[in-house]
């Protein structure tokens, strides 16, 4: 095969691999990506007794695989990764770099693309090539209600966290072939600034608000603690769950882990149901990947009133009530 | 003494947006602005720390001259010292320039910091990035996202969770934190205290030419990226307005959109016939 103009990068992000999908959708779009602009998709793996996840990388569409597998390497860790894949960086030259936006990619990606002093793109929901062969890279803005595109026309290589469930992986293909470069563990690595004292993977609990398929909202114009314990009846008729704003939080209308908003926490329920809440920024930053969204609240002008599909111009507590007698009448079981 | 610094950016307040049709970034000026949320809970951690351990609390912003008002804020609720990083050449500029122009506003100003306080993200355009890239500009370690810290002679013990874990890290400073907003909850600025702040004179305005930068380094020029457009999502919604009583409204509902919700909670949601 001929040697290709380009390569595009995926960084292997397989910490919580079970969940997290977003290496291998990106490994997917990449191989769009490279039909436009005559590259290689090469995937990077650092850490300990990786193979496997070299291996699913290569059957989920990486030709080529850089590998640094050291016993230092066995936690992730920012300040040793930014400098593997900076010298990796400079050595191939690749026109795109590709990371999940993780917690870790988010943190980890910045780090790399000031050393490297070229641009990046946070969080994004779209990437394309355009007719002069730049990666456009489309990001929200404002909790999503706006959504800008950016190039990074003149630096290279072209960096992009991408945030996890927009594009659909290829599937699994065991005849895939790859390519395994193996790289050595630099022995001049950053001292232990650092220092890891504890990992602990949380329970499950925390992904039941953000996997629900429905999630019933409540804020402060539920009116009291009292009318808000109505919607866990409503999410539980509904078979969902239950979110709040910050300032029910704040008044223990909730416990903290059903806060919903910016950098808390992130739903994407098909149907959201949302109660008394006015749609600060904070708020609708966390419910920008909701589908169906019925707001009730007083004020027909709420933010939250003109995000929605179906706005209820009435008091939030009457009609959590109304809503729970209707389904029981109406469900059968 | 605990020397702080804590970044800060003034946002927009509003949802209607004036965007600069050319350059395709926001005309600040033309906006109402605020302290952008997660600022405020970086600087509730510092005047945490401030008050157990005889701090120093240094609020700096990069922005247009509005932004003073976020620095007068921060002097209500407890900063010591203010820098306003401001000049027209600093515009547009992308989080690799802003990183490299609050770098070197720092090291002439307030080189001698043990620790750098900044918000997770901004609430307009949510990158996350200006704090990690900071920290790669001043060469000193950082931890993004905290959500408890504590001193310890010149360590800091933090937690946080990254990505479904609990983790608990030492950071030697000076070092740099960015602070999630779900632990520190803001204080409120008495209105005697925003009035006092509003009569103190003391703040330090430094413009491209103070901080030894030309017009290529800061701002739009000094960026890597640039914005080709901006969009509201495509399939906006119909946004269906109900009135009327709630019983009434409820049936409504379901008479329109039974399947759509029963679709996703797998129940038909037909009445009756």
């Amino acid at each position: 095969m001929a040697e290709k103009k380009h390569s595009i990068w995926v960084f292997g992000d397989y910490r919580n691999y079970f969940q997290n999908r977003v290496t291998l959708q990106l490994l997917s779009r990449a191989n769009d990506l490279a039909k436009m602009i005559d590259a290689e998709v090469c995937a990077t793996v650092f850490g300990h007794e990786v193979d496997e996840w070299v291996g699913e990388y290569i059957a989920h569409g990486a030709s080529k695989v850089y590998v640094c597998d050291h016993p230092a390497l066995t936690f992730y860790s920012t300040d040793i990764y930014v400098v593997l894949m900076e010298r990796l960086v400079r050595q191939y030259g690749p026109e795109i770099i590709l990371v999940g936006a993780t917690s870790f990619g988010r943190e980890f990606a910045p780090r790399l693309a000031k050393r490297l002093k070229t641009g990046l793109t946070a969080d994004c929901v779209g990437l394309d090539i355009n007719d002069e062969g730049l990666l456009v890279q489309t990001a929200p803005a404002f909790g999503g209600s706006l959504l800008t595109r950016i190039v990074t026309p003149e630096k290279r290589p072209q960096m992009a966290t991408v945030r996890p469930g927009v594009f659909q992986e290829i599937p699994h293909n065991y005849q895939a072939a790859g390519e395994i470069v193996n790289v050595p563990l630099p022995d001049d690595l950053p001292g232990d600034r650092i220092r890891l004292v504890s990992s602990e993977r949380q329970a499950a609990r925390e992904q039941k608000l953000g996997d629900a398929s429905v999630v019933v909202c409540g804020g402060r114009g539920m009116g009291s603690r009292k009318k808000f314990r109505n919607l866990y009846e409503l999410a539980r008729v509904l078979g969902g769950e239950v979110g709040a704003t910050r300032p029910v939080v704040y008044a223990k209308w909730a416990d903290e882990d059903a806060l919903v908003g910016q950098a808390d926490k992130h739903i994407s329920p098909k149907v959201l149901f949302s109660f008394g809440i006015s749609g600060a920024i904070q708020h609708t930053a966390g419910i920008k990947n909701a589908g169906f969204i019925i707001a009730v609240n007083k004020n027909p002008n709420a933010a939250m009133m003109k995000m929605a599909d179906v706005a209820i111009v009435a008091d939030a507590g009457q009609v959590c009530t109304a809503l729970i007698r209707e389904l029981k009448k109406r469900i059968r079981s | 003494m605990l020397k702080m610094i804590v970044c800060m950016k003034q946002v927009p307040m509003v949802s209607d947006l004036p965007w600069d049709p050319i350059t395709g970034t926001l005309t600040r000026g033309a906006a109402e602005g605020m302290m952008n949320p997660a600022c405020k809970h970086a600087l509730e951690a510092a005047l945490l720390l401030k008050e157990k351990h005889d701090g120093h609390i240094t609020a700096i912003t990069m922005g247009p001259p509005s932004a003073e008002e976020i620095l007068r804020e921060a002097i209500a609720l407890g900063a010591d010292r203010c820098l306003m990083v401001s000049d027209p050449k600093m515009a547009g500029a992308d989080t690799l320039a802003t990183s490299f122009t609050l770098a070197r506003a720092i090291e002439i100003f307030c080189p001698d910091f043990d620790l750098i306080l900044c918000g997770c993200h901004t609430s307009d355009s949510e990158t996350a990035q200006v704090g990690p890239q900071l920290s790669e500009e001043l060469d000193i370690p950082s931890i993004a996202s905290v959500e408890s810290l504590e001193l310890r002679e010149k360590t800091l013990r933090i937690t946080r969770v990254s990505d479904h874990f609990l983790e608990t890290l030492e950071m030697d400073l000076p070092g740099l934190v960015t602070i999630a907003t779900g632990r520190f909850i803001p204080r409120y600025a008495s209105m005697a205290g925003l009035g006092d702040a509003f009569q103190d004179p003391g703040i330090l305005t430094v413009g491209a030419r103070d901080l030894g930068l030309d017009e290529h380094d800061v701002g739009l020029k000094g960026s890597a990226t640039r914005i080709l457009d901006i969009f509201t999502p495509v399939g906006r919604k119909e946004n269906i307005v109900l009135t009327g009583a709630p019983k009434k409204i409820v049936e409504e509902l379901f008479e329109r959109f039974d399947d759509a919700i029963g679709s996703v909670i797998r129940k038909d949601l037909k009445a009756e016939k």
